[in-house]
């Protein structure tokens, strides 16, 4: 009697909580990320706020995203998708979605609306707006990939370099360059000082001959660079005083900078827009799939999003959140209208076409 | 073991090995001459079944070993290696668009004729549902650049090209408009009833689509794209034609049947409508297919674009493999790469040659060690010997980052010499990034691999030998050169094997240390497989990889002999 009861007071429990939840949600989930601060970012700005409020779920990181969308092909051709969410940069987020491995997704009624200054609510896909590069893209924040040199390496009597240009100008500012082991952002800055105007730097280089402008001009501090490849190395290299100035994320110099206390100073000039955001990879059991959901919906709402700016210094995604970075922080952003008077846009098109082609060229002129 | 245990079918004669048997045998030979065994059987067979149980249980003992080897090595290297010449993807995504582009010909300069618009149009409207098109776009654009947006670009404009149609067939009429419509228009009566008693609660599949008697005749090419489409949302999407609107494709196929059949037999389901629309389709305001794709994008115009998705159209390609030798397959047939874009031959030269140049450097670094292993003390090798080893126990990543911070221009050698006034402050030494940095640190790494099969080798050398040499009057040089020395080559070939293997596969440290001129193939190995996803070209640069491996082994086999190569006693 009394357990037919329970079951009974159960199922009706079941019944009126169904429209909340309407299936069961697992409660594990894997999230990549790319490790360090930005990861840490991450878990003190939502993981851990979710799991206060959900304690029965448990988040494991796995540090793979420079290596996502090979793993993720993997995984799909194995038939066993081990990752819950994976933080991508654009670029792999539009071939992840090209291959068929991350989830279309409705981003309006996926996300959470965004909270205005005045109490109104925005649709998520005009709160990110043309950030939503992909269908399957969820943004988080925006980085930049600019330069940072060595405050005390200036030569006497010059300026601080503050100029794209100055990058070439080896007789004013002497010393090693540290430039990113990829033709990506090198080619347009080589051909930006080049004397190509900014808005033709596309057409030039879709050509052979703009290719070829532009390792020419690379050709000329190519005795003076170092070529990196991991995010780390530039902060590294500046602080062993090896280069005088390199290129590498922004947050990675603001933590040298800022945290380290090293005399390093930053050129904002010509700094390259990225994004960086999740994707749900394409196949997810289904209480999988609503744990994520569930999970994305918390993790990239207005305050989440100006919550993490406080941990690096990159521009959340929304629109609605930047009234809520800290003041303290906003002078670090890329997005400051101090730091953005000169700026470019990724352009993922253009790289979706071309990067294969360049990549051969310019790896044959690394190599010569 | 003798002979005739290691081939049975070479005996002749009872085996020494038994001679109870022989003793038997010999009373027993049987009328053709053959020996026979004690219970009559001929000796031969009898041994040859005893020797095959006693390989049977052998290959039982290594079975789970070798089963194990199978599966998670040979298997996926295998499957691995297979991806350099696999090409499906081309002829799965485009079937129509493949077989209708056989009969073209790319020197004529021009682009194909419409009945490949008219497949390509098929294809890609089903590869675009299915979201593939941009998979394909991706592969192509591994030897066309540009093509990847042309069909991610494509992908989103191929329903306009049925929406035109769409559009003024619903003008025409609103009943258009209503998914019933073409469920009762389209789909037999059977199925039109059994689709509409089918519950979803009931958890039963979706029935059949079945097309209407007579449909495939009258509307033919309408009739095949609604099989397609009721096909594919009854199995992607479970849905049925009764709740969701056909496809554009399906609209762009009824315009025309209706402009080329005539329809005026057809009494069925919505036979005015059907009349009407036949009628006024002779108005409609239309594109021709090719012109259609054109419009799109010009590139589909481009004869270059035909020729690459023609001569990458069978499943299997030399594509993959040419590129790993900087040429490329042109649709005019292989050629060369462009100049400025060759690299892999560079790569692999250099691989082979810094590969040897570590070997060597190792060789000489290790040899004394090995002998010093070989001859001191007891008390004292074992010392030498940890030394050796600790370097080996420590991670990979923290020894060569070790060197790093030794060889950079600010790092302790540029600094000790700069103290010392050896060199300038101005003109560090640059050690770091290029392939000096990469040997150094490769040869530091890969030394305890030569030292430890040379010092096997070198401590079972009995030193009298070499005493005895002496008191025949040779000299020290002599001795070693003469007596010493050849007796330690073996452990020079083992470790040299061992050594040139691992390096010419070798990835973290190049990459760490190399810079630009120290980089190995395998780098742009990983290259591939992670970043660039061409799994294909890293497939075949492997392969190439390996074969060159195993033709330096057989060349080694063939010259020194593998007997003399000796990893101990």
């Amino acid at each position: 009697m009394t357990l037919s009861k329970t079951l009974l007071a159960t199922t009706a429990l079941t019944v009126a909580g169904g429209a909340v939840a309407a299936q069961e949600m697992a409660d594990s989930m894997t999230l990549v990320s790319w490790g360090g601060a930005y990861q840490s970012s991450q878990q003190q700005a939502y993981v851990e706020p979710y799991i206060e409020n959900n304690p029965e779920v448990s988040a494991t990181w796995d540090e793979s995203s420079n290596e996502a969308v090979a793993k993720l092909r993997a995984m799909n051709e194995a038939g066993n998708i081990t990752w819950d969410l994976v933080d991508v940069v654009a670029s792999d987020a539009i071939r992840l979605c090209d291959e068929g491995l991350a989830m279309e997704v409705d981003h309006d009624e996926l996300l959470a609306p965004g909270e205005a200054e005045d109490g109104s609510e925005v649709d998520p896909s005009d709160d990110f707006g043309d950030l939503i590069v992909s269908d399957c893209y969820i943004p988080q924040i925006v980085y930049s990939t600019t330069f940072g040199y060595r405050t005390d390496m200036v030569p006497e009597g010059a300026d601080a370099p503050d100029e794209i240009c100055d990058v070439w100008d080896l007789e004013t500012y002497p010393g090693k360059r540290a430039l990113e082991k990829r033709p990506i952002n090198n080619m347009e800055w080589a051909l930006l000082c080049d004397g190509v105007a900014k808005d033709e730097i596309y057409d030039v280089l879709a050509t052979d001959e703009g290719q070829d402008q532009a390792l020419a001009k690379l050709d000329e501090i190519k005795d003076d660079v170092i070529w990196w490849s991991a995010g780390a190395d530039t902060p590294q290299l500046l602080a062993d005083g090896e280069v005088f100035m390199g290129s590498t994320y922004n947050g990675r110099l603001y933590s040298v900078i800022e945290e380290q206390d090293q005399p390093v100073g930053m050129m904002w000039d010509a700094q390259v827009f990225d994004l960086d955001g999740w994707i749900i990879p394409e196949g997810l059991p289904e209480d999988r799939l609503a744990r994520v959901k569930d999970f994305v919906r918390f993790a990239t709402d207005t305050q989440r999003l100006a919550d993490q700016a406080e941990y690096i210094s990159y521009g959340p995604a929304r629109e609605t959140s930047a009234p809520l970075v800290p003041e303290d922080m906003k002078q670090h952003m890329p997005t400051d209208p101090e730091n953005s008077e000169n700026t470019f846009l990724y352009n993922y098109e253009f790289w979706a076409d071309y990067r294969d082609d360049i990549d051969a060229k310019f790896q044959s002129w690394l190599a010569q | 073991m003798s002979d005739a245990t290691s081939d049975p079918n070479k005996i002749e004669a009872p085996t020494p090995d038994d001679p109870l048997a022989q003793a038997k045998a010999l009373d027993n030979v049987d009328d053709r001459g053959r020996m026979l065994a004690a219970d009559g059987t001929p000796l031969k067979r009898q041994l040859a079944k005893s020797l095959r149980i006693q390989k049977i249980r052998a290959l039982a003992l290594i079975a789970p070993l070798l089963l194990f080897v199978l599966l998670t090595f040979i298997a996926p290297i295998a499957d691995m290696l297979f991806r350099s010449v696999e090409n499906e993807i081309v002829s799965e995504t485009l079937p129509r668009t493949v077989e209708a582009l056989a009969d073209w010909d790319y020197d004529s300069g021009e682009s194909p004729g419409d009945e490949v618009y008219a497949a390509l149009y098929d294809d890609l409207f089903l590869a675009q549902e299915r979201k593939e098109h941009t998979r394909l776009g991706t592969r192509l654009n591994y030897e066309l650049t540009g093509v990847s947006s042309l069909f991610r670009r494509s992908g989103r404009g191929v329903d306009d090209i049925g929406e035109l149609y769409q559009d003024q067939f619903e003008d025409l009429n609103e009943l258009w408009e209503e998914e019933r419509t073409w469920a009762e228009l389209m789909g037999s009566d059977e199925w039109l009833a059994a689709q509409e008693a089918w519950d979803e609660e009931s958890g039963e599949p979706l029935p059949d689509f079945q097309l209407r008697e007579g449909m495939p005749t009258l509307l033919p090419e309408t009739s095949r794209q609604m099989l397609t489409f009721a096909e594919f949302i009854r199995t992607e999407d479970n849905e049925s034609p009764l709740e969701e609107e056909p496809w554009t494709r399906v609209w762009a196929a009824l315009y025309t049947d209706l402009t080329n059949k005539d329809v005026s037999g057809y009494s069925g389901p919505h036979t005015d409508l059907l009349q009407e629309a036949s009628a006024a389709v002779g108005d409609f305001e239309t594109t021709p297919i090719k012109q259609a794709f054109l419009d799109m994008d010009e590139d589909w115009g481009d004869p270059e674009v035909w020729g690459t998705i023609q001569a990458f159209s069978p499943d299997y390609t030399s594509g993959y493999f040419l590129n790993a030798v900087d040429m490329q397959k042109t649709p005019d047939g292989a050629a060369m790469r462009d100049e400025d874009e060759r690299i892999y031959g560079l790569l692999f030269k250099r691989t082979m040659f810094m590969s040897l140049v570590i070997t060597f450097s190792c060789i000489l670094l290790g040899y004394p060690v090995a002998y010093l292993l070989a001859t001191l003390p007891m008390r004292s090798a074992n010392l030498l010997m940890i030394l050796v080893l600790l370097p080996f126990w420590t991670s990979l990543l923290v020894r060569t980052s070790a060197w790093k911070v030794m060889l950079q221009s600010q790092g302790v050698i540029n600094d000790v010499l700069v103290w010392l006034g050896l060199v300038g402050d101005a003109n560090r030494l640059v050690m770091i990034n290029n392939q000096f940095g990469t040997i150094v640190a490769m040869t530091h790494i890969l030394l305890p691999f030569m030292i430890l099969p040379m010092y096997s080798v070198m401590s079972t050398i009995p030193p009298s030998y070499v005493r005895a040499a002496k008191s025949l009057g040779a000299t020290n040089v002599t001795a070693f050169r003469r007596v010493y020395f050849p007796q330690s080559v073996p452990g020079i070939g083992a470790g040299s094997i061992l050594v040139f293997i691992l390096s010419i596969g070798y990835y973290i440290t190049p990459e760490i240390v190399g810079g630009t001129t120290g980089t190995f193939i395998s780098n742009r190995i990983a290259y591939h497989i992670s970043s660039s996803l061409n799994w294909g070209l890293a497939a075949a640069l492997g392969t190439i990889l390996l074969a060159v491996v195993l033709i330096l082994y057989w060349a080694y086999d063939k010259i020194v002999g593998i007997d003399n190569v000796k990893l101990g006693g």
